[in-house]
């Protein structure tokens, strides 16, 4: 999803600066960067807006409205105001900021959510400006106390100096909490930054790296149960009936529930409450529940490529006279399978009830969906609900939830229990994969027509997927029945395509379906950079040279990227060197460039990825070490999708895949290499967590069938290319 | 009733002998640092070390820990341990770190095995332990930073 921002609606609320307080330092925080996450936080002195405190022991907090999961937003976003607040990055810490539509909102969404790649890019200003006033407020106090023009202070590394006069942060805090916020403090010109753009040490590694971070799952609560819920077998089924008496025989089991989720098992603790749940007899109501196998729809999507309601995504010029009169018509057919995120840390979220108030705790990522969600179930005041954002052990798109699954589940199961308490559930990786909320199934009818000399003249796409914003609070961003997250990365290609048009067919079923890393760009970005490379193999064009004659002349970036990758791999024409393949692929997504060269071995059929070259372009490099790592990360999660995973439903509609025996992840023998160079720019910073997954699977497939002859269309690779 | 060693701390349970040491651990015992992934030993998120070795505490029942000796990510305390963990923190290996328990565990365990391992090496021993993240060519490169800190 492309989303552009709004400048007068971002400079209305970037700078709502909240009142600051006060409080006494209740314990100075623990020492070094590296131990920063603490969720209690320390109390602040100086609060100078709803995103920065600082404590008299010099440590500053800032405050993260973008969930971390891995992406780095707890770095990324504290870098910016260490950076206009001339901070030492040894005394920043990291908290997540509570559910807040307002005061912690996405301004490019216009509530509280991380997607779409736009934790950074929509946080730049507003986090730079944050930084700027709370230095601003220091200087004005260290002014104050020492008599002195405030020209006349510097800060570096945390301390202000100003002649022979020095103070770190924390003394001149409750002073500056006197003071009024300045209202557009300056920031710095991006020539003098000292932080943004050099890599800077993640702010939760020590604590991921010893067992010391506090994820959901680990949570606690004085006499807190434990839940497990029974869901449908079949997509879209309910519970008809139930019983629950050898259940409850389970020692440990204290109750069972039907709640609209399925039925809920509640224990002492995570082991009795799955055996409770073994023990449960359910009869289920289908009537609703898709009952077609994967291979029927797949047929049906195929089918409606040729016949269904065809939507106009984008059209240029004469596709339908040019593919007539063209020299040479080539068509393809790609498949995309359904796919779950499978994030390590399965679904969860603790609740606690008490005298008609609930704190949740949750891996949320629309928590003011979620916190609604809650509110709703208990027939309670949302104020009356507090939801704590806590660290998420993966997503990847699947906590990025409109319909506030987790949240109605949580609320759910504490309404159901028909008391105050505290209750925490888990989902097994079972419940994961067999969940639904997958990313479409879909696909991809392609035509290209070749003039006599091998020059492309017309472009036909046919896609064919479920609509994911359908159905749901987002159907209200879709136009004429469109869903842009079903086709982006289709539409808007960098090249030079005279005729074109790009169609859009709605298939449905009863299976949800979910954004998943770098949504529409999973499919379309295999779709174009496969087919054009088959269009530029016929045409007898050189797969990168082809792709740079292509390119419409302001597409400088793409360009860059593209050139920078060849010169990083050594392209020199030849796809077939020895016994390794070659293969490039070109796509943006959420305004950021990424192209990459993969390096591909036969192994006893297989392909076996040794290498991937990548340049990317996502703005001015905010942490470069950070972006490396999502490249690396993407490159890692879209090659595994490719070559391995499939989430199919078999005969009768049953969900094939229930652990990771059968839904297969990437291991660390399958990983290539990866190079990562980024592009210098000074354009304002775009999103890193989604561009580096969609050239992958492209890159990869092109580098194999220059090396085998094999066109995979069909994905995963496992099923295509057996092994 | 099961008694055993757990970072160096004798302890005793009285749950169902058939419960996984996984869910001992974290229900009973509140060490959280194990972590749950898939309860079929396909994971590796629940690797801990039991008398010596590496074991998915997700699928060992607590009826054959008598007299058995655990160390959890909480009390990995070994040369290796605190190596592979100083090299984790330096290249920031960790993206979400629900896996990295049980990454850490593995490779304290292979390199007390092997000093100096190869690629080869790094592939066996950590192929067991799955990371969403996909931080792969961190991990590889951390165990042979955390060797070479060991060398000397």
């Amino acid at each position: 999803m492309t989303i552009t921002q709004n400048r007068r609606s971002f400079l209305a609320s970037s700078l709502g600066l909240v009142v600051a307080v006060s409080l006494p330092l209740r314990s100075r925080a623990q020492s070094g960067a590296a131990l920063a996450f603490q969720p209690d936080g320390t109390d602040p002195t100086f609060a100078p807006n709803a995103f920065i405190r600082v404590a008299e022991d010099d440590t500053v907090t800032v405050i993260i409205k973008h969930i971390e999961m891995g992406q780095g937003p707890m770095t990324g976003l504290s870098t910016l105001v260490a950076e206009e607040m001339d901070a030492d990055w040894s005394q920043m810490r990291a908290e997540n900021a509570p559910a807040d539509d307002e005061k912690y909102k996405n301004l490019l969404f216009g509530l509280q959510a991380t997607g779409g790649s736009t934790a950074m890019a929509n946080s730049y200003t507003q986090m730079r400006k944050a930084g700027a006033a709370a230095r601003a407020m220091l200087v004005q106090a260290a002014a104050e106390a020492w008599g002195v023009d405030a020209s006349t202070i510097t800060i570096a590394n945390g301390v202000l100096t100003s002649g022979d006069k020095t103070s770190t942060f924390g003394p001149l805090a409750a002073k500056a909490a006197q003071l009024t916020p300045p209202e557009d403090p300056p920031v710095k010109d991006p020539k003098d930054f000292v932080l943004i753009g050099k890599d800077r040490p993640k702010l939760d590694s020590h604590a991921k790296s010893t067992g010391q971070a506090v994820f959901t799952m680990d949570m606690d609560l004085p006499d807190m149960e434990y839940v497990v819920i029974r869901h449908a077998p079949m997509l879209g089924g309910t519970v008809a009936s139930f019983y629950d008496t050898e259940a409850m025989k389970v020692p440990g089991v204290t109750a069972v529930r039907q709640i609209p989720q399925g039925v809920a098992v509640y224990a002492t603790s995570t082991y009795a409450a799955l055996a409770g749940r073994s023990a449960l007899s359910v009869e289920w109501d289908d009537s609703a529940a898709e009952t077609r196998s994967s291979a029927q729809m797949m047929d049906d999507l195929v089918n409606l490529a040729a016949t269904g309601e065809m939507k106009v995504a984008e059209e240029a010029g004469d596709i339908d006279g040019t593919l007539t009169d063209a020299a040479q018509v080539i068509e393809t057919e790609f498949r995309f399978p359904y796919l779950a995120h499978a994030p390590m840390e399965p679904l969860d979220a603790v609740i606690q009830v008490k005298d008609g108030s609930a704190e949740t705790w949750g891996g949320y990522q629309f928590p003011g969906f979620d916190k609604q969600a809650v509110a709703g179930n208990l027939g309670i005041d949302p104020s009356n609900v507090k939801l704590n954002v806590m660290l998420a052990g993966g997503s990847f798109g699947r906590r990025a939830q409109p319909t506030a699954q987790i949240g109605n589940e949580i609320g759910a199961i504490a309404k159901a229990a028909g008391r105050d308490g505290a209750w925490k559930l888990i989902w097994t990786r079972e419940d994961d994969l067999a969940g639904g909320y997958y990313r479409p199934m879909t696909v991809h009818k392609m035509r290209g027509a070749l003039d006599a000399e091998g020059n492309i003249l017309g472009w036909h796409d046919v896609v064919v997927n479920q609509s994911i914003m359908a159905g749901g609070p987002m159907e209200q961003m879709m136009e004429d029945g469109k869903d842009p997250t079903s086709y982006e990365g289709s539409t808007k290609m960098p090249y030079d395509l005279a005729n074109l048009r790009v169609n859009w067919v709605r298939a449905e079923s009863a299976v949800p379906v979910l954004w998943w890393r770098s949504v529409g760009h999973t499919h379309t970005g295999y779709a174009t950079e496969v087919f054009l490379d088959q269009l530029l193999e016929a045409g007898g064009k050189d797969p990168v040279q082809g792709r740079l004659d292509l390119l419409k002349s302001d597409m400088t970036r793409d360009r860059a990227v593209l050139e920078k990758v060849a010169e990083m791999a050594g392209w020199d024409g030849q796809k077939v060197k020895g016994n390794k393949g070659y293969g490039v692929a070109l796509h943006e997504s959420f305004n950021t460039y990424v192209a990459q060269i993969a390096e591909v071995e036969d192994r006893d059929g297989f392909p076996h990825v040794t290498k991937v070259w990548c340049a990317v372009d996502c703005g001015v490099a905010v942490n470069p070490n950070v972006i490396r790592a999502q490249m690396e990360g993407g490159i890692g999660y879209g090659l595994g999708s490719v070559l391995f995973n499939a989430l199919t439903l078999g005969e009768g509609g049953h969900v094939v895949e229930q652990n990771f025996d059968d839904y297969r992840m990437i291991r660390i023998n399958e990983m290539p290499s990866v190079e990562v160079e980024i592009i210098e720019s000074s354009m304002d910073p775009t999103g890193v967590g989604e561009p580096g997954l969609p050239p992958v699977g492209p890159a990869v497939a092109n580098a194999w069938r220059a090396l085998t002859g094999t066109n995979v269309t069909s994905l995963p690779f496992k099923t295509t290319a057996g092994a | 009733m099961t008694t055993f060693t757990v970072n160096g701390e004798e302890r005793t349970v009285d749950v169902p002998g058939d419960t996984p040491l996984l869910w001992v651990l974290r229900d009973e015992l509140k060490l959280t640092g194990t972590k749950f992934g898939c309860g079929v030993a396909q994971c590796g998120a629940c690797t801990v070390m039991l008398d010596g070795t590496t074991r998915r505490s997700c699928v060992t029942p607590v009826s054959t820990l008598e007299g058995a000796d655990i160390r959890t990510i909480e009390g990995l305390d070994t040369p290796e341990a605190q190596a592979v963990q100083a090299a984790w923190t330096a290249i920031d290996v960790p993206q979400c770190g629900w896996c990295q328990s049980g990454q850490v565990v593995s490779a304290a365990a292979l390199l007390y095995e092997i000093p100096n391992p190869t690629d080869e090496d790094i592939d066996r021993a950590m192929a067991g332990n799955i990371c969403r993240c996909a931080s792969y060519v961190r991990i590889r490169q951390a165990i042979k930073d955390a060797a070479k800190t060991l060398e000397g």
